[in-house]
């Protein structure tokens, strides 16, 4: 019998699985990437883009390093698609499989916030993620890119393309100038947070000596018939347009939801962060006893959090499970929460210093498409709305939003937005789609395969 | 237009084939990733129409989330090539708008 499974090998999960394997507990790691680290520690076992990266990317080698060395029984590559309390179905590179154990972590991090503007389902617009993705995992890059959007992560990435002799065409910042001045009221958080604000800092100085103005722009469009061809952006009331073939659009990063959501625990809304959260103690327990949260999955915290927060919630499984007492942990635990206020400290005054602009998580504009798989306008929506449709989950039933093969990862948060937007309520009151497993497109020999499966004919 | 970091060490190869011609594309990258600097997207074009037909479509995210960049792998489709490895004799096949009822796209 398996003690735990635990959902995504970055750091949150690499860091829970070592604890969870110390206090005695029979863990397995299921992971849909084929190497260790999860998406800040892409690849980080390879070592020949260091100087590119930087310090904070290599830090998360010596972690994989004792996760691989350790034992714990990982399985990479394997694609989960239903998580219930009976168990975890999977689809790895043997096909497809159920287990079962009386607890299921989830450790599967973060994603891009979606930015429905005008063109952004052309080809040649991709996230900034994406690029640092491409630049981690397989050495590739795009020169002469138009950098769009805001937050830590973007500037990170011009940064690091500058490192590597790439030439960045513009970078256009969408941050909104009000936010400088709401986010001095979380001053304290920032100067407790101080080392986190000095790097950013060091970046945008290290983006500038290298001759890469920062633009500070009002709005953007993307534009092109087959492929991006120009961004039409708005600086100083002026109208300006810069041609290119790749944009890197940013706009933070929120909780990957889609496994929590499907599981039916509760989630709430989350203000500052914009963005759904799974309720969760701070040991990660939510509302089902058997399922457990830890790292950006339940709140955007950065790599260095999603560790300590791996670390409690393995600590608290191993004494739900009575591996340990409540006593021999105490020490521990404590010293670890007061590790994760420190670090978390910086946190409300990035969050309101990098707020998106309402249009940017909301669309204004019809003509933008929301879904898109389906290719599902805001205009849609809107027509819906005016006919009555109550909320997101009927939405895919008067637009198809959200029936495509994402699944409504996608266009899920935006549609909440942008029926509070037009309803007047709050994105709370609005909800979220009924998310339901599969939550990957699967094929039915791939259920057949999980109904046969030896470990569930055992029970 | 996307390219490989230049490395001291040349880059070894694999051969794939893309929709029925041989091609060769670098190994130990991911397959969308392989893709881009190839020069092979975009990748598919939507299965829905647009008021102005069918849109094309190439990888956003790569980090298996936005599932644009689907393609038919050794004959299986709607692959997310961005969590597959490319592996030498691959067969890899865009997609192009919504197969019929037997699975062929026009």
């Amino acid at each position: 019998m398996i003690d735990l499974i635990i959902i995504g090998a970055g750091p949150a999960g690499m860091t829970a699985a070592l604890t969870a394997q110390e206090c005695g507990l029979k863990v397995v790691v299921l992971d849909e990437q084929l190497r260790p680290g999860g998406q800040i520690y892409r690849n980080v076992l390879d070592t020949s883009k260091d100087t590119i990266l930087g310090p904070d990317y290599f830090d998360g080698r010596t972690l994989a390093q004792r996760f691989l060395a350790s034992g714990v029984d990982y399985r990479p590559g394997a694609q989960v698609w239903r998580i219930d309390d009976d168990g975890v179905c999977f689809t790895g590179p043997d096909g497809a499989s159920i287990l079962r154990a009386r607890h299921v972590l989830l450790a599967v991090g973060a994603m891009e916030r979606p930015v429905p503007t005008r063109g952004w389902t052309l080809p040649g617009v991709m996230t900034a993620g994406a690029a640092q993705i491409m630049l981690k995992a397989s050495g590739v890059v795009a020169p002469n890119a138009v950098f769009i959007g805001s937050g830590p992560l973007l500037f990170l990435i011009v940064a690091q393309y500058l490192r590597a002799g790439v030439a960045v065409k513009a970078v256009l910042e969408t941050t909104p100038r009000g936010n400088y001045a709401s986010a001095l009221r979380h001053a304290g958080g920032a100067l407790r947070g101080w080392r986190y604000v000095r790097k950013g800092m060091g970046m945008l100085s290290e983006i500038r000596r290298a001759g890469v103005r920062i633009e500070k722009i009002d709005s953007y469009t993307l534009a092109g018939r087959d492929h991006l061809e120009t961004v039409d952006y708005v600086v100083a009331g002026q109208a300006r347009q810069i041609g290119c073939d790749t944009a890197l659009i940013h706009q933070g990063v929120i909780p990957a939801v889609q496994a929590s959501l499907s599981s039916g625990c509760a989630h709430d809304w989350n203000a500052a962060q914009v963005a759904w959260l799974p309720k969760a103690d701070a040991s990660g327990r939510t509302d089902k006893d058997w399922l457990r949260v830890a790292g950006d999955c339940r709140g955007i915290a950065g790599a260095l959090s999603a560790q300590l927060s791996g670390e409690l919630a393995a600590l608290a499984i191993a004494q739900d499970q009575n591996r340990v007492t409540a006593d021999e942990i105490a020490a521990r635990t404590k010293r670890v929460r007061a590790k994760l206020n420190t670090d978390n400290a910086v946190r409300p005054f990035l969050d309101q210093l990098y707020l998106p602009r309402p249009d940017l998580l909301a669309p204004t504009n019809d003509d933008v498409t929301i879904c898109r798989c389906e290719l599902v306008t805001r205009g849609q929506i809107r027509q819906a709305v005016s006919e009555g449709c109550p909320g997101p989950n009927q939405m895919k039933a008067f637009t198809r939003s959200g029936m495509g093969p994402c699944q409504g990862r996608m266009c899920g948060p935006v549609v909440t937005q942008t029926m509070a937007a037009m309803t007047g309520l709050s994105p709370a009151a609005v909800g979220h789609y009924r998310i339901r497993s599969p939550f990957r497109p699967v094929t039915l020999h791939e259920m057949a395969q999980c109904a046969e499966a030896p470990d569930q004919k055992a029970t | 237009m996307f390219e490989q970091l230049k490395t001291a060490t040349p880059l070894e190869t694999v051969n794939v084939t893309l929709d029925g011609v041989a091609i060769t594309l670098p190994k130990g990258m991911t397959l969308a990733a392989a893709l881009l600097v190839h020069g092979a997207y975009p990748l598919r074009t939507s299965p829905v129409q647009g008021p102005d037909g069918p849109k094309q479509r190439a990888p956003y995210c790569m980090m298996g989330v936005c599932f644009e960049c689907l393609v038919e792998i050794d004959g299986k489709p709607n692959q997310q090539s961005c969590l597959a490895q490319v592996r030498d004799g691959m067969v890899v096949n865009r997609q192009d708008g919504a197969p019929d009822i037997k699975g062929d796209r026009t």
